[in-house]
């Protein structure tokens, strides 16, 4: 009984604190979160391994991987897709700067700002009304 | 068990990471954070156990990291929500997978293990099923329209029924027969997933999809417990927790409670929205009802529409842009955004209002506008926005029907009654950019469209912010 309270108690100690913690988080970022905590919960990719641990069947080792392989999609992908996201919310330079049609502002910390075919075209939006 | 020390530097580490992500300037060094928590937690799970017959993961695992890196890399921000919705439901199967498998074995587990092991699978299967259901929602692939079987109540709650007693089943029989019970459940528990899905009509999208959210984080919490695995039960509780809150406050942006989002009880007004594979062709996710819409807009400047809109967008100082998943679809983002920079450039004041709940899931718009380049500071929610529209010249709403519609306020019994909106009517002058008049998912009619102060400029957003962008150069 002692192993279950205390995995209550983990249980709820997270719950709380995730729950004070993720109520502050503004909604600009709420989609990031949902893929954060996507990627979270490929963390289930402990007990696929855990699997592995003893003697198993063929089947069970199908469905292991399989499960493994799922659990591993989710963190890679989520932590990954989470990133490209916040990469987005940055502090954009002012109005002066603004970039092609349909590529967005020019990102100076980027490899994208710097390549040698954009600098012609940027000069030319710049001649705004 | 693991050392408690180690768990407690993993978790902690987790939690620190979710604590930076209230901050965007540092919500990134947030998700890295995370990252090697799990990595730690990983490295510390294979040194302590030796495995038997590796070989097969080591083919797998490289693959699938390959091939998720490789989607994740390269999917758009307008597909984010089919890819949240999909990757939810792979954790639903990892975990319904590895509950199967730990149960279908190990005779020997304690009934305390047995009974939280089932619960996972249950609620990973539902998970699974219904995640995959709206990402097939969300990618337009599946049709938007609440779906009902024949009495889907009473099947539901047949299947309710039927999911408790093969529970209750699986925890008591430990024979040969338990893997037939354990087969069965998981049969049971997808179908219920599936029927829970299928009525969540395409406007409450963003609600049940923070749901899912939380039942993957309770599927990882309860696969947690039955193997005793303390990082792992975190997880899941601060995933169900995330889950919750996303959950609440998008019921809140909606007024609507989560048991209604279940019932689908937009059913009978909502849309047939085709494909919007070409999404090209739609400046508004709206679609046809039942209802023909019976609006007459007067057009007191004549025909020249365009030339209207243009007027009131050179003479307004303060703009504010209201952009609906309409924008997304008809792929408007950028051009909005090239608007945006042209106006301010020209000494105007522009900034964006973005409604909780525009979008396919919490935070979906704001990510399609930073994807085309927005300072994230110019996005503005609900209260700011509403603030600002008061003094502002122009609302210029793009792509945008619900979270602008008054009736929201002065209808009741709607869909919408009660939800929030954005209050562009409280601006001088409003132009809308849709598609047409047709009402959005809630079926219910905008009387913004026949407000003496819009300018409907209706048609193909992307080509008449074209239009609107060479008329003021």
């Amino acid at each position: 009984m002692a192993g279950l309270f205390l995995m209550g108690t983990v249980f709820l100690v997270c719950f709380l604190v995730g729950y004070l913690l993720i109520s502050r988080v503004p909604q600009l970022l709420h989609t990031p979160l949902m893929s954060l905590t996507n990627a979270i919960s490929g963390v289930v990719i402990l007990a696929c391994l855990l699997l592995f641990a003893a003697e198993m069947t063929t089947a069970e080792k199908v469905l292991g991987a399989v499960a493994a392989a799922f659990a591993l999609f989710n963190l890679v992908g989520g932590f990954v897709i989470t990133d490209r996201m916040l990469r987005l919310f940055r502090k954009r330079p002012p109005a002066e700067t603004v970039g092609l049609t349909g590529r967005g502002l020019v990102r100076p910390d980027t490899n994208e700002g710097t390549r040698p075919d954009r600098p012609e075209k940027e000069k030319d939006i710049l001649a705004l009304p | 068990m693991s050392i408690i020390v180690i768990d407690v530097l993993i978790i902690g580490g987790l939690l620190t990471g979710v604590a930076l992500f209230r901050n965007t300037e540092r919500a990134r060094l947030g998700n890295s954070l995370c990252a090697v928590a799990v990595l730690a937690a990983v490295l510390v799970t294979v040194k302590e156990h030796s495995f038997r017959e590796p070989t097969v993961l080591i083919f797998v695992l490289p693959i699938a990291a390959t091939l998720a890196w490789y989607v994740a890399t390269s999917v758009r921000m307008i597909q984010i929500p089919a890819m949240v919705a999909f990757q939810n439901g792979a954790g639903g199967m990892a975990a319904f997978l590895v509950s199967y498998a730990e149960l279908a074995r190990n005779v020997t587990l304690s009934p305390m293990s047995r009974s939280f092991g089932i619960l996972s699978l249950v609620v990973g299967a539902i998970t699974f099923s219904g995640s995959m259901i709206a990402s097939g929602k969300l990618a337009n692939i599946l049709n938007q329209r609440p779906a009902r079987v024949p009495r889907h109540g009473a099947v539901l709650g047949a299947v309710v029924v039927g999911t408790f007693l093969l529970g209750a089943g699986a925890i008591v029989e430990t024979g040969p027969g338990a893997l037939y019970v354990l087969a069965s459940l998981l049969v049971v528990s997808l179908g219920l997933g599936v029927l829970l899905s299928m009525p969540v009509g395409g406007g409450d999208m963003p609600v049940w999809i923070s749901f899912l959210n939380a039942l993957s984080g309770l599927a990882c919490a309860f696969c947690g417990i039955m193997t005793q695995n303390r990082p792992l039960i975190a997880c899941g509780a601060m995933v169900g927790a995330s889950g919750l809150i996303l959950t609440l406050a998008m019921c809140r942006a909606m007024n609507r409670h989560l048991w209604k989002v279940l019932a689908g009880s937009r059913a009978d007004r909502a849309p047939e929205i085709t494909q919007a594979a070409e999404p090209q062709n739609h400046g508004d996710k709206c679609g046809p009802t039942s209802a023909p819409v019976e609006w007459h807009v007067d057009q007191p400047e004549g025909r020249d529409v365009l030339g209207h809109a243009v007027a009131a967008v050179r003479d307004a100082n303060t703009i504010i842009i209201i952009p609906g998943y309409g924008t997304a679809l008809a792929q408007a983002q950028f051009e909005l955004v090239e608007l945006a920079s042209k106006l301010e450039a020209a000494g105007k004041d522009v900034a964006f209002a973005i409604h909780p709940v525009a979008g396919r899931m919490p935070g979906h718009m704001n990510v399609v506008l930073a994807e085309a380049g927005v300072d994230y500071a110019k996005l503005l929610e609900l209260d700011p926005a509403n603030s600002a529209l008061e003094n502002a010249d122009l609302a210029l709403v793009v792509g945008a029907c619900d979270v602008v519609n008054p009736a929201a306020i002065s209808t009741e019994g709607t869909p919408i009654s009660g939800m929030p909106i954005l209050l562009a009517q409280n601006a001088k002058q409003i132009l809308v950019c849709n598609l047409d008049q047709k009402p959005g998912y809630s079926g219910v009619e905008n009387p913004l469209y026949a407000n003496p102060r819009t300018i409907l400029l209706l048609g193909d957003a992307k080509s008449n912010l074209r239009r609107l962008l060479e008329r003021l150069a």
